[in-house]
């Protein structure tokens, strides 16, 4: 059975003066049960506003989202979401941001620090429990955003572009991490990028978006073995994948061109 | 992992380029570069550089004799009248009075300021509701106001509440919308997606956010609270800082004038030190501090 199932979906925004634009059109899209999904598709497809409706934040036009077959229509803890843009809360510690969630649904106190600890050592932050967000680089906030959303233990959690302000060297580094943590929890996960490499790299799936209105333009089963690391890059089967995606996409982005 | 945090970066600086070469000048050429930090004793000199240049001329314009000391009395002079005050015990009692005012009229105004401000900034409705009637106030300058006021309230301690408290109510309402307003999207976001309903938004996310931006316009307000305060008083009062400089301008006791006007500046001078001193220990996280 599914976890996450996305029927039909469309998303419209009111244009200032008037007028509607479609950001995604029948969408259609299933992740399953401890599934790593990736979606890929050019800048400005709706990606991220996909996201957002998973999420709550944002009300589709029309269609359905459904979380363990429940309908979805607000935010809630089941849907972490880790952004692209540093979202610590600033007035916390990392131990304080990863407790955020725990704290709100009134763990108790030996349980929640349990997990802050689990989770922050998960992602490489023991000894930093007690730094504020502003003494981090921006790879230490992502990874401490991570922890947050895992410790709030989430059915499925949602990754918009999460590395996408980081340098390559450092984005390299989270992915690897990426992939380490997710061996560690198997989560569901639905990760958006528009990194080709990042989406084989990670991802059980990788589905293709269209260029704006954004439907699912295509489908690739990543059959790469898991354990993975970087070194998956180099593989015939990467490089394969790697071509028949990036064809793929370079047709949507040049419809936007065209 | 590899990367380094920022804060270890600050303890071992990559010695810059031409840093060497700027000692050399006596670090004339570090110190105008723009946005480069100087050295606390190369600091601390500028500090005292100013207000003992000043002193000097002072000095030597009314020591000298070339101002008249009917226009610029001497420092002594104004140590003297200084003395003379405390000792009559009127200095005490115009401080006390312009303190009491200052301090309870913008208290006031931060009381409804802030949260209005805050709500104004976040909900549209509220910025409907409110902003039209706080920005025509605003640029009624409270000056104009007094003559109602005292209408109003008389010419006591409370119309100089109220004059304080309109100045500075308006100001900071618009100031802490701005603040609000500016609270990112995406950290309100995350807080819903970690499970926080409306509510637990507002107090534990756009609370916390804007307290540095507010802070800061707390400071700026109790500033601005000087001048509408001794405008006040110099309007109609029987006493404060500002009624002691207009009734020595009447008996031209110009001295007692600058001891008015100094009292003004060191008591603003130690209220910014407060409020930054306060902004550092409360909010240590601030990106500020």
């Amino acid at each position: 059975m599914s976890k996450l199932l996305l029927q039909d979906l469309s998303v419209t925004f009111q244009r200032r003066r008037g007028g509607v634009v479609a950001a995604v059109e029948s969408l259609n899209l299933t992740v399953r049960e401890k599934e790593f999904v990736c979606i890929v598709g050019p800048s400005g497809c709706g990606k991220s506003t996909l996201l957002r409706v998973i999420a709550g934040l944002v009300r589709p036009a029309t269609g359905e989202v459904f979380l363990d077959g429940q309908l979805v229509s607000e935010p809630s803890a089941d849907r972490g979401m880790v952004f692209q843009s540093y979202t610590l809360f600033p007035w916390l510690t990392v131990q304080g941001n990863v407790e955020f969630g725990p704290r709100l649904r009134d763990v108790p106190d030996a349980e929640r620090a349990a997990a802050a600890r689990r989770y922050i050592d998960l992602v490489g932050l023991r000894g930093f429990e007690q730094s504020y967000p502003k003494e981090l680089s921006g790879g230490m906030m992502q990874r401490a955003a991570i922890a947050r959303s895992l410790a709030n233990d989430p059915e499925i959690l949602l990754m918009d572009e999460p590395f996408g302000a980081l340098d390559a060297q450092t984005r390299a580094l989270m992915q690897e991490l990426l992939l380490a943590v997710w061996e560690q929890t198997h989560k569901t996960v639905l990760f958006v990028t528009h990194d080709i490499e990042e989406a084989i790299l990670l991802g059980d799936r990788v589905y293709i978006m269209t260029s704006r209105p954004g439907r699912i333009k295509e489908e690739v089963a990543i059959t790469l073995p898991r354990p993975r690391t970087v070194q998956a890059v180099d593989t015939e089967m990467f490089i394969k994948l790697r071509r028949q995606i990036n064809q793929s996409i370079r047709e949507e982005s040049l419809k936007v061109l065209a | 992992m590899k990367e380094r945090a920022p804060a270890q970066r600050a303890v071992s600086p990559a010695p810059r380029e031409g840093q060497s070469r700027g000692r050399g000048a006596f670090g004339l050429q570090d110190a105008l570069r723009p946005h480069e930090p100087i050295g606390r004793s190369a600091y601390l000199g500028g500090v005292s550089t100013t207000p003992v240049l000043i002193i000097l001329s002072w000095s030597l314009l009314t020591y000298g004799g070339l101002v008249p000391p009917l226009f610029l009395p001497s420092p002594t002079d104004v140590i003297r009248a200084a003395v003379a005050l405390l000792r009559e015990g009127s200095l005490q009692i115009h401080t006390l009075a312009s303190l009491t005012v200052i301090v309870t009229g913008w208290a006031l105004a931060v009381l409804i300021a802030v949260p209005l401000g805050i709500l104004m900034g976040t909900l549209k409705l509220v910025e409907a509701l409110v902003e039209p009637v706080v920005t025509f106030v605003r640029y009624l300058p409270v000056s104009a106001l007094i003559p109602l006021l005292i209408l109003y309230i008389g010419i006591g301690p409370a119309e100089k509440v109220a004059v304080v408290f309109i100045g500075t109510f308006f100001q900071l309402v618009l100031l802490v919308a701005d603040v609000s307003a500016n609270v990112s999207k995406d950290l309100l976001d995350s807080a819903y997606t970690l499970g926080a309903k409306r509510r637990t938004v507002f107090s534990r996310v756009l609370l916390p956010a804007t307290l540095p931006g507010v802070m800061d316009n707390l400071r700026i307000t109790m500033g601005w609270a000087w001048t509408y305060l001794v405008v006040a008083e110099l309007v109609a009062a029987d006493r404060g800082l500002g009624y002691m400089i207009l009734d020595s301008m009447r008996g031209l006791f110009t001295d007692r004038i600058f001891v008015g006007l100094f009292t003004i500046g060191l008591l603003g001078l130690l209220f910014d030190q407060f409020f930054k001193r306060l902004h550092r220990v409360m909010l240590p996280w601030s990106p500020r501090v």
